[in-house]
């Protein structure tokens, strides 16, 4: 089985579905000749033509807004948004329209579609190459979110994102977008939606992160366990609609809760998860949840090592929450 | 194409003496004039009765097309079967027209079980897919962007379908308007670009919304056709969308049609436009009213009488009326309704909020929407 970085994994997805769904068509800034900022679309316009994978004038708000006429038309856009930074100016195609096409026509209109993105910070990209805007889009009804940690996930769920009858948004983890490698199998797999994974069991404190951080998260554990604390690491994977089984299910055993995140603290998707374990498991807590997560601050450039959830601040996080 | 383009030129076919143009005239046949004629009367008189009803409370609100029939009607009536439609909110008697039938409508300006958007929207906000016209939304300027998409993928596809998208004067400052263009001129989709300028957008004037001498030279700036109308002359109307779908179809590119219009109403229901409108400039307004245009041209012909017009408005009436008496009987939607369609199955968290929704006690309803 070959090994892959993110980029490869995903490439190697949109391929595959290029060429197994002549419906299926690729847009964004950048992403034909050059194959995008992040070259995750390395080739394909070669391989598949410019009206399959398409160099857009710069305008996100186009790009959506075409996108999402293609799709009632019965295409499978691809859009790329080159920064999820830059997502705002098709903030209200994507909020007001996409989201709500099939349910406000009736079901007239289903306008199905991947929205892919490159998410996160630590690659020094100042305010507006690094933060991650998850909530505002979990926030609006209608829309599925993903965000895969590794090349397996991210091909397989990426698959199954193009194969589903939703507006999928699939946030890249660019941080590890080439740090991040792993067997990933050749041929057509998928990953189901809404499937968490456990990725290190635990007795004593349950672990909620994805992306990037999961690895932060799951160094915070290695570290914490030579302190005597056993942590239960979850990659949730698809973040909404969450897998709130898998989640459930272990702060019941663990009774404790730590959630990671990017993204800033308040009315962060940490503070649904809490809320979401505080009515279905409050009696089994043993202390309060926590939350680490990027600070209530403009994501900085110098200092941006400090806002970041890093294992630093992780782990007094697992063995005060363990302890308490 | 662009160069031939003068400001002051204004297509027109229905002279002020009732008599077509022979140059500019599209020479339909009698028959589809009359047919047509009669949908502007039907609009209409469907168009007042909808604003009495809202004024009794019966029905939440309505926007209308008082004095737009003309450049509503003509277009519709210029696009083929397989050509599509994509609505601003003005635009029910094109849908219509189209062949969604008056109770369909009637359904969704209260909102019922019968609704084809189940009740989800506010009046007025219709969804046509059997008829190739699209969803509408409050946003200003989304289906310009939407349609052009649409075009885009027919034209990849080989389809010849053309896509219409309506919008008013005001929806051109919006960053969609400038989306939509330039994609457009970009990828030379078969979109016609159709601006209601009917001097307002609410309280807002024309001349505010610009500092352009007209809407249609915008199209310059995208490397597209531009054309005015007199958008108060049906086959005016009808002239100039169809020479711009077949510029599309035979894949010459997009064009900007600017009618030039009055809006002889408040912007809707909810409007009072006394506020900023004079009475005089109404007065010069409704003389300009595109009904009694089009009924001196058929008139001029021995097509058309008042035994005809006001037979043919005792039928629609009764028509009217049947369908508000249905539409008034049929339940609201089923509370499950709700949460169906949200996502194609529904997750865990809908179904948990569903269930907590049955249990809730049930309020009073109003039945109807709000309005802006």
């Amino acid at each position: 089985m070959p090994q892959m970085n993110m980029v490869q994994a995903v490439n190697d997805a949109l391929r595959l579905e290029l060429k197994r769904d002549p419906r299926v068509v690729l847009l964004g800034e950048d992403i034909g000749k050059v194959g995008g900022v992040f070259r995750v679309t390395q080739d394909l316009q070669k391989e598949f033509g410019p009206d399959r994978v398409i160099d857009t004038p710069l305008s996100e708000g186009g790009i959506i807004g075409a996108a999402i006429g293609m799709a009632l038309y019965g295409l499978h856009p691809v859009p790329e948004i080159q920064f999820s930074d830059f997502i705002f100016p098709a903030f209200d195609q994507i909020v007001s329209e996409l989201a709500k096409f099939r349910y406000r026509s009736g079901g007239e209109f289903p306008a199905k579609m991947v929205i892919r993105t490159p998410v996160g910070g630590g690659i020094r990209g100042g305010h507006y190459h690094s933060q991650s805007p998850e909530a505002y889009f979990i926030h609006t009804p209608g829309l599925k979110v993903v965000c895969p940690s590794n090349p397996y996930d991210a091909k397989g769920l990426l698959l199954a994102s193009l194969r589903d009858p939703d507006p999928v948004l699939f946030f890249e983890p660019k941080r590890v977008y080439r740090a991040a490698r792993s067997e990933v199998p050749e041929g057509d797999y998928t990953v189901p939606l809404s499937q968490a994974k456990v990725v290190r069991p635990g007795q004593h404190v349950t672990v909620l992160a994805w992306g990037a951080m999961l690895y932060e998260a799951i160094e915070a554990a290695n570290q914490a366990a030579a302190l005597g604390v056993d942590s239960e690491v979850i990659d949730l994977r698809t973040l909404w609609p969450v897998d709130i089984d898998t989640i459930i299910a272990s702060v019941k055993k663990t009774g404790r809760v730590v959630v990671v995140h990017e993204a800033p603290k308040t009315c962060g998707f940490g503070a649904e998860l809490i809320a979401l374990i505080n009515e279905k498991a409050f009696l089994h807590l043993e202390a309060p949840p926590v939350r680490v997560t990027g600070y209530d601050t403009p994501f900085p450039y110098t200092l941006e090592m400090d806002y970041l959830p890093l294992a630093g601040r992780i782990l007094p996080a697992l063995v005060e929450t363990a302890r308490y | 194409m662009q160069t031939q383009f003068v400001l002051d030129d204004v297509v027109t076919v229905i002279g002020p003496d009732g008599v077509a143009d022979p140059a500019t005239d599209p020479k339909l046949p009698g028959e589809t004039v009359v047919k047509l004629f009669k949908h502007m009367l039907l609009t209409r008189q469907l168009d007042e009765r909808l604003v009495l009803l809202q004024r009794q409370g019966r029905i939440g609100f309505h926007i209308g097309s008082l004095g737009e029939e003309a450049c509503i009607l003509g277009p519709a009536a210029a696009l083929g079967g397989d050509d599509w439609l994509w609505p601003c909110y003005r635009e029910f008697g094109a849908l219509l027209l189209r062949g969604m039938p008056m109770q369909t409508y009637l359904d969704n300006m209260y909102g019922n079980a019968n609704d084809a958007v189940k009740g989800r929207q506010m009046p007025d906000h219709y969804s046509g897919r059997p008829y190739k016209f699209g969803s509408v939304s409050s946003p200003i300027g989304t289906q310009i962007t939407q349609a052009v998409g649409f075009s885009w993928a027919a034209k990849m596809k080989g389809d010849k379908s053309v896509s219409l998208v309506f919008f008013g004067e005001g929806a051109t400052s919006s960053s969609e308007f400038h989306n939509g263009m330039n994609f457009a001129g970009v990828y030379k989709t078969p979109t016609v670009f159709l601006c209601r300028n009917n001097g307002w957008a609410i309280s807002v004037p024309a001349d505010q919304q610009t500092a352009s001498q007209t809407f249609a030279q915008k199209a310059f700036a995208y490397g597209m056709t531009a054309v005015r109308a007199d958008g108060n002359d049906l086959l005016a109307m009808v002239k100039v969308t169809r020479d711009a779908i077949e510029r599309g179809r035979n894949g010459e590119g997009p064009t900007l049609i600017e009618a030039l219009t009055h809006r002889l109403s408040g912007h809707s229901t909810s409007d009072d436009p006394k506020a900023y409108r004079n009475e005089a400039e109404m007065k010069a307004e409704r003389e300009k009213d595109p009904v009694p245009r089009l009924r001196a041209y058929l008139v001029g012909l021995g097509l058309w009488d008042d035994a005809q017009e006001s037979a043919w408005a005792e039928q629609v009436d009764g028509e009217i009326k049947r369908a508000v008496e249905t539409a008034e009987k049929t339940a609201a939607p089923a509370l499950h309704t709700m949460f169906e369609d949200v996502y194609a199955t529904q997750p865990w968290h809908l179904a948990e909020q569903q269930a907590e929704a049955e249990r809730a006690p049930r309020p009073a309803g109003h039945g109807g929407g709000g309005g802006h």
